[in-house]
């Protein structure tokens, strides 16, 4: 077998405008084969518009595009296949009623005799190769259904694999994968480049971008910002360049020791993981964060504690009275709030204004004269606008036409406007840019100095030893153990989030 | 009214025209009274329809529900003489039984709406067959019902009372749909079932109380009916009127998928179905192929409506452009 062809390609003043924005302008970038690229910058940067134009979904309104010494306007998504460029999305693109060997070979199945039947054997015998070279521990005939999200993302790179790509492109790879499976995913890039292939890697998490790439493209408001070269790279000079200022450290003490409990939750147990039930205690003014392995069933918990469902058995008491939620509703009417982990689908309505989002579950605040009023419903939106500088030219403008972090925002602003005791934020800053992500830090600190309770669910280790001011840490359904401020430690929570016991210092 | 309304709007007048200039007994008095009264009957049930189509479902038992009930109220008037005013309520009852039937197995349930209300046309049909041994239902011969005549039936100026009804439904309707807290919650689950829920909407509420909505329209519109043709034949009286109230709600902009519609639209949509049959009759067409010419206009208007978004989406993002070039010229 012959090595995949030596890659040229070359970018030249890709321009993309759409109605009222401008998502790039004028940028160039050349890859070749066996580099890894890192492509960073802030949501809205103008990265998901570039990989489009790459995989041929959308045409630059400008500029040309050159791939082996041949120049196009724009690609179509054959002629971007043809070239060799593959998706590895934030968003997987499997099919999860088929199984592995199908979904590599989806669309271009292996057939067999003149009645062109689908030939498992041969996609199977032509899919485990693949599955060696990017170290699955999976085989062809597993169910998609079956497999995590990191052996979902694994099968993405073998299905890459299988159409000869010459370039893989990761949009945020490593968002919801564990550290053992980011460590296993850093691992295939290297072989990758070993092979011959070019990586394009996009991510917000900036130490794994340093750990991976030979260089570094960042991008500002549709922009070139700068580039680093393999020796230039750093965690600050890739922050300066994307946004433009240098970040403060993010730890802000409370202002007052903790008060009493407002939030207990004992004995839950989820349906998803009945195995051990959780027992934890968040006090007045602290803000707890609750770490653990993807898979350690923290999210499940904290939906169960919202009434959004799956829960076993167990009570939870808000202020101290009970709280047992048949529906978020009830959670609500208690003053205890969630911020999804999956703003898209349960944090907010994507088509519908921003403004609707913001009063959705307050309406009854906005009736005049027994009708919705959008004069009020504007107004509660622009008072959350300016509180949390959600950037819209109009409250009226679709929540999907923002960018994550703004969306993120919105998504809070639902809840600040009523009267929160408790929240609990579900990851709250994935996927959402440097700059969302440390004013979203001190509106919680705000929010837990003014003695509302926070919650706060993260896999972000950064973000959760940086934040927190105690650490649960969780394991299979139950907490496997806590840790104050002088204890955090990366190390410290892994031990527990794997379900070992931590050594007396 | 929105801009999807006004386009409707519009084509009822073009298409209204040129009938006009090809026949002038469409502006008669008399063809004019019978189509609003038409348009009466079936824009009551379409609004019902505009609600279930909402959430994202669909209730196929329209026209079901209009047999069995309207065989069910001619009998309770005309056979054992139950006070009209009280017959009216049962129906409406009835309806509302219905209707809340549907919902809960549907939200309860989680049965899809197309298999609820597709065994609901089956088993109200074969009801109101069986229970009238295929028998037409009639009311006793002479018998008179002066005031429910005059409210079903009857004319105020011409106008006939079944349009009024249907006016007077679609204002109130319109409340509940664009200016309450229900209305909104209604837009919500029908975009986003789950960010509704995670919003503290209770979804399953709403969803049912759509399929109430429905069904008590529906037995509304039974009574309409029956007192139109003052006898249900169960095998065929209401036969596809599901079909003209998705027909009426699709071609007034509202998405099977859910959470895009307006009470404007699905009404004049219902007065543009009962214009093209007037059509297919005034222009002396074969009304064989009434059902013919229905399907192509709604087709051909779908498409057309979905073919201008797109344009003006283009159009929009060129100009933008353009915008920028000439920033770009001058810097």
């Amino acid at each position: 077998m012959s090595g995949p062809q030596e890659l040229g390609l070359r970018l030249q003043g890709i321009t993309k405008v759409y109605p009222g924005v401008v998502a790039l302008k004028d940028v160039s970038l050349n890859i070749s084969a066996g580099e890894v690229v890192g492509l960073i910058g802030e949501n809205g940067a103008g990265k998901s518009t570039m990989m489009k134009i790459l995989g041929g979904v959308i045409t630059p309104t400008d500029g040309s595009i050159s791939i082996d010494g041949k120049l196009y306007r724009g690609l179509t998504v054959a002629e971007s296949q043809a070239a060799g460029i593959a998706f590895v999305h934030q968003e997987l693109n499997t099919l999860d009623n088929l199984d592995v060997a199908a979904n590599v070979f989806l669309g271009r199945e292996k057939t067999r005799g003149r009645w062109r039947l689908i030939d498992r054997k041969a996609m199977r015998d032509a899919v485990q190769p693949l599955l060696d070279r990017v170290g699955a521990q999976f085989g062809p005939d597993m169910p998609v259904a079956a497999l995590s999200l990191a052996e979902q993302q694994l099968l993405e790179i073998a299905k890459a694999l299988s159409m000869d790509a010459r370039l893989v492109i990761m949009d945020e790879p490593t968002s919801s994968l564990t550290i053992s499976e980011t460590n296993n995913l850093l691992k295939v890039i290297a072989d990758l480049k070993a092979q011959g292939i070019a990586v394009v890697f996009i991510s917000h998490r900036l130490s794994e971008v340093e750990e991976c790439v030979d260089r570094i493209v960042v991008l500002r408001d549709g922009r070139i910002a700068g580039r680093l070269a393999r020796d230039e790279i750093s965690n600050d000079a890739m922050i300066r360049l994307m946004i433009g200022r240098d970040l403060k450290s993010l730890y802000t003490p409370p202002q007052a020791p903790p008060g009493e409990a407002l939030l207990s939750v004992r004995d839950v147990r989820t349906q998803a993981k009945p195995a051990n039930a959780a027992n934890f205690e968040l006090r007045r003014g602290e803000i707890l964060g609750v770490a653990g392995l993807i898979g350690a069933g923290r999210t499940e918990l904290a939906e169960a504690i919202f009434g959004a469902g799956g829960k076993l058995s167990g009570e939870v008491r808000v202020n101290g009275a009970p709280l047992d939620a048949g529906s978020p509703a009830d959670a609500i009417s208690a003053g205890l709030y969630l911020v999804p982990e999956d703003r898209k689908r349960t944090g907010l309505i994507l088509e519908f204004p921003i403004c609707e989002n913001v009063t959705m579950a307050n309406l009854r605040s906005c009736l005049r004269n027994g009708r919705v009023s959008r004069s009020r419903q504007i107004e509660v939106s622009e008072e959350q606008r300016s509180r949390l500088s959600i950037k819209t030219p109009d409250v009226r403008n679709a929540a999907q036409a923002m960018s994550g972090g703004n969306q993120q925002k919105v998504v809070l602003a639902k809840w600040l406007s009523m009267d929160p005791k408790v929240i609990i934020f579900d990851e709250p800053t994935r996927g959402i840019d440097v700059g969302s992500k440390s004013e979203i830090y001190k509106l919680m600190r705000a929010l837990a100095d003014r003695g509302v309770g926070v919650v706060m669910i993260s896999s972000d280790m950064e973000e959760v030893i940086g934040v927190s001011d105690r650490i649960v840490v969780m394991r299979d359904g139950g907490i496997s153990g806590e840790l104050k401020r002088s204890d955090f430690s990366e190390h410290n929570i892994l031990t527990l989030a794997v379900g070992k016991a931590l050594e007396e210092a | 009214m929105q801009k999807k309304d006004l386009g409707l709007a519009i084509l009822i007048i073009v298409v209204g025209a040129v009938v006009y200039l090809r026949n002038p007994l469409f502006l008669s008095p008399i063809n004019l009274g019978n189509t609003a009264n038409l348009v009466g009957l079936f824009g009551i049930f379409a609004i019902g329809q505009g609600f279930v189509i909402m959430t994202g479902g669909i209730d196929l038992s329209v026209g079901s529900v209009i047999a069995l009930l309207g065989v069910l109220f001619v009998e309770m008037v005309g056979g054992y003489a139950v006070p009209w005013p009280a017959a009216v309520a049962i129906t409406i009852a009835l309806g509302a039984l219905i209707g809340l039937a549907h919902g809960i197995l549907i939200t309860r349930f989680k049965m899809q709406p197309f298999v609820v209300t597709l065994c609901g046309l089956l088993i109200y049909r074969g009801i109101a067959r069986g229970y009238t041994a295929e028998a037409t239902a009639g009311f006793p011969f002479g018998a008179s019902y002066p005031q429910l005549e005059w409210l079903t039936i009857g004319r105020s100026y011409g106008i006939p009372h079944s349009f009024i009804a249907m006016i007077i439904i679609a204002v109130v309707m319109w409340f509940v749909l664009h200016q309450s807290v229900f209305g909104r919650h209604l837009y919500a689950v029908g975009k986003n079932d789950e960010a509704a829920r995670f919003s503290g909407i209770r979804s399953g509420f709403v969803i049912t109380s759509a399929y109430v909505i429905c069904s008590v329209l529906a037995a509304v519109a039974a009574i309409y009916f029956a007192m139109f043709t003052k006898s249900v034949q169960p095998s065929s009286h209401g036969n596809f009127y599901e079909l003209y109230a998705i027909a009426a709600a699709v071609l007034g902009g509202f998405s099977l998928r859910g959470g895009e519609g307006s009470i404007v639209g699905v009404v004049l949509g219902a007065v543009l179905l009962q214009e093209l049959q007037n059509l297919v009759n005034l222009l002396g067409i074969p009304s064989s192929l009434n059902f013919a010419v229905m399907g192509t206009v709604i087709l051909l208007g779908v498409l057309a409506d979905q073919q201008l978004a797109a344009y003006r989406a283009k159009k929009r993002a060129a100009q933008a452009f353009e915008r920028l070039q000439s920033e770009r010229v001058e810097s």
